[in-house]
């Protein structure tokens, strides 16, 4: 138990942990003690001296970011020589800061222009010639305008320190120091823009934002990022039905700052022109438009019609629609087609794995277990390319809580950075890999294994076996790709009960009718049934459009309303940002279906849909309000789990890629970087 | 004496550091054995280290690097039980403005310095040392090299120090030019091969240093000040000079002096007699403007003001420092403009850029002075130099702002004549 | 990229100097010397020290802006460095780098034509009690006069 000590902060008594930095008590009791530089997350530079304030009984005024509280100490951040100081050292910085503001991507939310009209010095006595560079471009997205540059070296540890990448570092001396890509003139990196959005002021702006808006003409949207298991909240910047912008300054969800270049830039796919904005059917000429009236029409009577025959169906659900359209399009199978041939594509052995748990109540991690458990072992996964944001937590962890981070992998890997032991395996030897770490392990307080699709099936019950034999608390996080891959294990878009797998489905040559949602199978497989009617509902004419008879357009998880389960189990709400012309949400879809077959699936709004799932999805109990506030842990059933037939793998998506939606974003084209090369070769020196 | 040294040496000094200096090979082992070489690091191998530190504290040595600060006191920092090995580095970075006085001790006396460090290795229980030579004095590094390899050779370093089973390695490491490493936690960062930056403090060097080793640094003549304290006691080398600042050190005189040079006089030796009887006085009979003490971060003072003992006691008292011992003397045809303008540009080059007063600071300083050296003076101007350097002064991350800000304050408050004859020159020409 | 043979054999011994995993520690040694082979501190150089340190080329690249006597563009066979600081300033300091300027034909810097001489206004060098104070390369000069400096440079002109 931290020791509590008093203190008086401007006359005031003030109670505080001994120890705790002087900026953070004073902040936590809403004392403002301006900084550039101080970032709680990474580690103190006292760079800015914005933060200076007086500290009785010490001469010379005290950097506020450094000083830990002490019992009896009398502290004035209000007095005449502390604002004094505050305006100089703001008169310092103005005298090579450019006069940018009318033009600058910041204006309007720049902590420097905030600082100045709180701290004076909005008038300089500067009357020489400033110095100047021009502004350079080092990658697509990163801009970087060196006179504007306040040398608060946020973006550096955002960098170093936060994503594990180091791409940033600060060349030449004085007051021409520059902080410096790292390949001379361009960046090879994450292209994540962590650097963009912590830099205070417009030094760093984004390629693809810059000059379009003013921050006050944007309506922000915060929700959920559909590229990705991990389920970070993004906040998007939203002017005439267009999403410009997407960050997460404002610090809410479970991802803190984070993002990755998926969740702040690649949003750019609702906006391609090739997104289907009308259904399509297909005819001897091609594809032509038809109107909603008749493609609703065409569907309900060929789905009812082989229905009244007892025709074969398959439903291939998607892993990135809500919970409430896999729910919906479970129930839809099931009761509204009379079939078991319901399945997604499934990235994560998710049956095994609750089965390998029943009778556990708390054994599944969630994502800020990852951040604070003692220990996090990593096998099979290489969480910086398919899981950026469960690798930035365990890198955190690592550096605030100096956590013992391990890895058990087929190559290198960012974690080997942190870890305390890093074990290369082939394939298929990731239980024996991590049995040799059984010593280590066994020491540790609590540990969260993560692991990817390369362990299922028996290997997967070895290691559940593995953590029960260790004798101490273990969570796992079973590893599954695309923003809603266990909302759909969790909805039922399974083939229980005898059902045909999606593979299955798709070698079967007497299918008659195959409905794909929001998924791309025929990509890499092939349709067995020449003559089955294929309904689509999707965004663009991917491969599997291309072979459909009706092609329905969907909206995208930026343009409705619903909920989602990340990696780890936590439920999310997203909200509808912008609407695109002409598509309809999953779920209006599968309505509209049903009420022209006449069938009674309950009424087709994601509210109520959430409610029917709160009362009979085990786990799902969650209220509303729960939801409103933030993430909810999950509990899924805590029993057997029968086995699933079909084939789990991972859909190997990098850093720069997502699934289908790739190509149409051109953000993700132009900063493709080759998967591998990040971390290839020497290395970050550690120290 | 056939030797030839970079100036006459002076009847006045008192020779302890320098007394080898002049005998033919000083730099050689065998000449330094022949000269009471190793007989210090001989006795302190049976002293106990705290005695050791006692004997250092006793004699009053204060770090002759520019701070002053009592190095018995430092070495009792370094925690001699810690689990990790401690370290042993030598500044000898030297750039301070009017200092030249650490590369004599390495070109004539380079063992001495080496029994210091030796001698400082048993009082911390160090045995790994670092010499980090500035870059420019590539020849130095080279003597040192020389003079260690001699060492290594003849059992002087290594594995059995002069027989007494002590183990003790010693290299150089080369800079690369920037006088902000010659900060100690600058060095620090700059030995770990990084840029020059300060650290933050705590923790302390002597508690995590070098590669967060704890570390015993000093400067050059701090550690060849060792060996004659040992050999001869802390006491005796107290007496030398005045209360609490004991000893002897190498004051370099420079500037508008007949004699120009680096002698060693004892702490507490009268300022004025230094100037005209040591370096012979002024030339031309000139008059005596202004003094700089010890190297160009220190205020400056006025002919009035100089009349002083110099320890560094009495020149803290009057508002200046004694510094790094580098003496600039100004006649009076001396323009404190020009003068304050080229402190300013060294210090605006120098900055290492990591906080915002030192790093702005200093080059709108430079600005303003610049502008008003080339006649585009403001009156605002002289009262605005003062203004920002006090911005500067006690807000910056390490002490080169302040080291910016002090000479300049003390020029612009005590020299203002000189400001006031550039505007009415620009008055008239208009 | 190799060196000569003494220098691969100081940088070899450079390297088991200092802590074990602190190789970093290297770079700035490496680079001085390396500097005075190579001619200055090209892209290639930065990306050879980097790998015999362990670290990152822009690790390195971090130091050589940061550091005066590192040049990333070739310097004159001959380096003249000449002090300009307080000391050297109050007995001719200044006038004895205009002079050079005049003498050699190029500014703070630059290098003349023939590749042979470069010149650069420098800080304190450390010869306060003997200037006005010149470099050359890394030989020191005192008490250089411009008559002084016009033999120096006339003599290793003439050596060529």
């Amino acid at each position: 138990m931290a020791e509590l000590i008093k203190l008086t902060i401007d006359g005031r008594e003030i109670q505080a942990e001994k120890g705790k930095l002087l900026i953070e008590v004073a902040r936590q009791n809403g004392i403002e003690v301006p900084a550039f530089c101080y970032h709680e997350d990474y580690t103190l530079q006292a760079a800015c001296r914005m933060c200076l304030v007086e500290i009785e009984k010490t001469p010379k005024l005290q950097v506020g970011c450094t000083t830990p509280v002490a019992d009896g100490m009398v502290v004035r951040t209000d007095s005449d020589v502390v604002k004094k100081a505050r305006k100089g050292t703001l008169e310092f910085l103005l005298t090579n800061h450019p006069l940018d503001c009318p033009v600058c991507d910041k204006g309007g939310e720049c902590e420097l222009q905030d600082m100045v009209f709180r701290y004076g010095a909005g008038e300089s006595r500067f009357v020489e010639r400033k110095l100047h560079v021009d502004e350079k471009q080092w990658s697509p997205v990163v801009y970087f305008d060196a006179p504007r540059c306040i040398l608060c070296y946020r973006c550096v540890r955002a960098c170093n320190e936060g994503m594990g990448v180091g791409a940033l570092g600060v060349g030449n001396r004085g007051a021409i120091s520059e902080i410096i890509p790292n390949y001379d003139d361009h960046l090879e990196c994450d292209e994540c823009g962590a650097c963009i959005d912590i830099c205070p002021v417009g030094a760093l702006t984004s390629g693809s934002y810059r000059y379009q808006t003013r921050p006050w003409e944007m309506e922000h949207v915060g929700t959920i990022c559909t590229h990705c298991a991990d389920g970070c909240k993004t906040t998007l910047g939203v002017r005439n039905d267009e999403i410009i912008r997407g960050n997460n300054r404002d610090r809410s969800g479970i991802n803190n700052e984070f993002l990755c270049v998926k969740g702040r830039y690649a949003f750019d796919f609702t906006k391609h022109p090739e997104r289907l904005q009308s259904p399509m059917m297909k005819t001897e000429k091609g594809y032509e438009p038809i109107s909603w009236s008749e493609a609703l029409e065409v569907v309900s009577t060929k789905f009812s019609e082989a229905k009244a025959r007892g025709a074969k169906f398959g439903v291939i659900g998607s892993n990135h629609t809500t919970n409430e359209e896999n729910f919906f399009l479970a129930k839809f199978a099931r009761q509204g087609l009379g079939t078991n041939n319901v399945d997604h594509h499934r990235t994560g052995d998710l049956a095994t794995f609750f089965d390998a748990l029943s009778g556990k109540n708390d054994a599944l991690a969630t994502t800020n277990d990852v951040y604070a458990a003692k220990a996090v072992l990593v096998v099979g996964a290489d969480l910086a390319q398919q899981h950026p944001f469960l690798s930035f937590q365990a890198r955190a962890n690592f550096r605030h809580h100096s956590a013992h981070i391990y890895a058990v992998t087929s190559g290198p890997v960012r974690e080997d950075n942190q870890a305390v032991a890093s074990v290369r395996v082939q394939k298929g030897g990731e239980v024996a890999g991590v049995e040799s770490l059984r010593d280590k392990l066994k020491a540790e307080g609590d540990l969260v294994i993560v692991f990817g699709d390369s362990v299922q099936g028996e290997a997967l019950r070895k290691l559940v076996a593995f953590g029960d034999s260790l004798g101490i608390p273990v969570k796992y996080v079973c590893l599954v790709d695309y923003s809603n891959s266990r909302g759909a294990f969790d909805m039922g878009v399974l083939p229980r009960d005898g059902g045909m797998s999606r593979d299955q489905m798709l070698a079967a040559t007497d299918l008659d009718v195959l409905w794909v949602v929001g998924s791309n199978p025929l990509k890499t497989s092939a349709l067995a049934s020449k003559e089955a009617f294929v309904v689509v509902q999707d965004l663009f004419m991917t491969e599997t459009a291309k072979q459909a008879d009706i092609v329905l357009p969907a909206a995208s998880a930026y343009e409705k309303n619903g909920t989602v389960t990340n990696v780890c189990g936590e439920v999310q709400r997203l909200k509808q940002a912008i609407k695109v012309m002409g598509t309809k949400a999953d779920l209006e879809i599968f309505g509209q279906i049903a009420k022209e077959m006449g069938l009674n699936l309950g009424i087709w709004l994601p509210d109520k849909v959430f409610e029917e799932i709160r009362k009979s999805v085990h786990g799902y109990g969650v209220s509303p309000a729960q939801l409103a506030l933030g993430s909810v842990p999950t509990m899924p059933l805590n029993g057997r789990v029968a086995a699933l037939p079909g084939i789990v793998q991972s859909s190997g998506d990098t850093l720069f890629t997502s699934g289908s939606l790739t190509p149409y974003s051109e953000i993700l084209n132009k900063v493709m970087e080759a998967p591998g090369t990040l971390y290839s070769g020497q290395g970050q020196s550690a120290k | 004496m056939a030797k030839q040294l970079y100036n006459e040496p002076s009847p006045l000094e008192t020779r302890v550091v320098s007394k080898n200096f002049a005998i033919e090979g000083s730099e050689t082992l065998d000449v330094y054995l022949a000269n009471d070489g190793y007989k210090a690091f001989r006795k302190a191998k049976e002293m106990t280290p705290e005695a050791i530190i006692e004997e250092v504290k006793t004699s009053g040595l204060r770090g002759r690097g520019g701070a002053g600060f009592p190095t018995g006191l430092k070495w009792s920092f370094v925690p001699r039980t810690s689990p990790k090995p401690r370290v042993i580095v030598v500044n000898a970075d030297e750039s301070e403005p009017g200092t030249c006085k650490d590369r004599l001790l390495m070109e004539y006396d380079p063992h001495q310095m080496i029994e210091g460090i030796l001698i400082a290795g048993l009082a911390v229980d160090a045995h790994k040392g670092y010499i980090y030579i500035r870059g420019e004095y590539r020849y130095l590094i080279d003597a040192m090299d020389r003079a260690i390899d001699e060492a290594y050779a003849k059992g002087y370093l290594g594995n059995n120090v002069a027989g007494t089973g002590f183990q003790f390695d010693l290299c150089t490491h080369s800079g690369a030019g920037a006088y902000e490493c010659g900060e100690e936690t600058a060095l620090l960062d700059s030995i770990e091969g990084k840029r020059g930056i300060p650290r933050m403090k705590p923790p302390f060097p002597a508690v995590a240093g070098a590669w967060a080793l704890p570390t015993l640094l000093n400067n050059v003549e701090t550690f060849s000040a060792i060996p004659p304290i040992i050999r001869d006691g802390g006491a005796a080398f107290a007496a030398l000079g005045t209360p609490k600042n004991g000893g002897t050190r190498l004051v370099c005189i420079s500037g508008h002096v007949n004699k120009p040079g680096v002698y060693e006089l004892p702490l507490g030796f009268p300022m004025l007699k230094a100037i005209y009887e040591v370096a012979g006085g002024i030339p031309g009979g000139k008059k005596l403007k202004a003094v700089v003490p010890g190297g160009s971060s220190c205020p400056i003072l006025r002919a009035e003001e100089c009349d002083i003992p110099m320890d560094y006691d009495t020149l803290a008292k009057v508002g200046s420092m004694l510094g790094s011992g580098g003496m600039v003397v100004l006649d009076e045809t001396t323009d404190m403009v020009r003068f304050a303008l080229r402190i300013m540009k060294f210090y605006a080059h120098e900055s290492c850029g990591w906080c915002i007063p030192c790093r702005e600071g200093t080059t709108w300083l430079k600005k303003i002075l610049q502008r008003f050296y080339e006649g585009q003076g403001r009156r605002e101007d002289i009262s605005m130099l003062g203004e920002l350097s006090k911005n500067m002064l006690g807000r910056t991350f390490c002490a080169l702002g302040d080291a910016a800000a002090l000479p300049t304050i003390s020029i612009v408050e005590k020299f203002t004549e000189d400001f006031e004859m550039y505007l009415a020159r620009q008055e008239v020409m208009v | 990229m190799t060196f000569s043979p003494q220098l691969e054999e100081r940088f070899a011994k450079m390297l088991t100097r200092y802590p074990e995993g602190r190789t970093r520690s290297a770079v700035i040694p490496m680079l001085m010397y390396a500097q005075d082979e190579v001619g200055s501190v090209t892209k290639e150089l930065i990306e050879e020290v980097a790998r015999r340190c362990k670290v990152t080329p822009m690790q390195v690249d971090e130091v050589v802006g940061y550091y005066s006597m590192l040049h990333r563009k070739p310097m004159g066979k001959f380096h003249v460095q000449v002090c300009t600081n307080i000391s050297c300033l109050l007995v001719g300091g200044e006038e004895l780098y205009e002079h050079a300027k005049k003498k050699l034909g190029v500014g703070h810097k630059q290098t003349t034509e023939d590749g042979q001489f470069s010149l650069e206004e420098v800080e304190c060098m450390g010869a306060c009690s003997w200037a006005p104070a010149v470099e050359i390369n890394y030989d020191f000069h005192h008490f250089v006069t411009p008559e002084k400096l016009d033999q120096l440079i006339d003599g290793l002109r003439k050596a060529q």
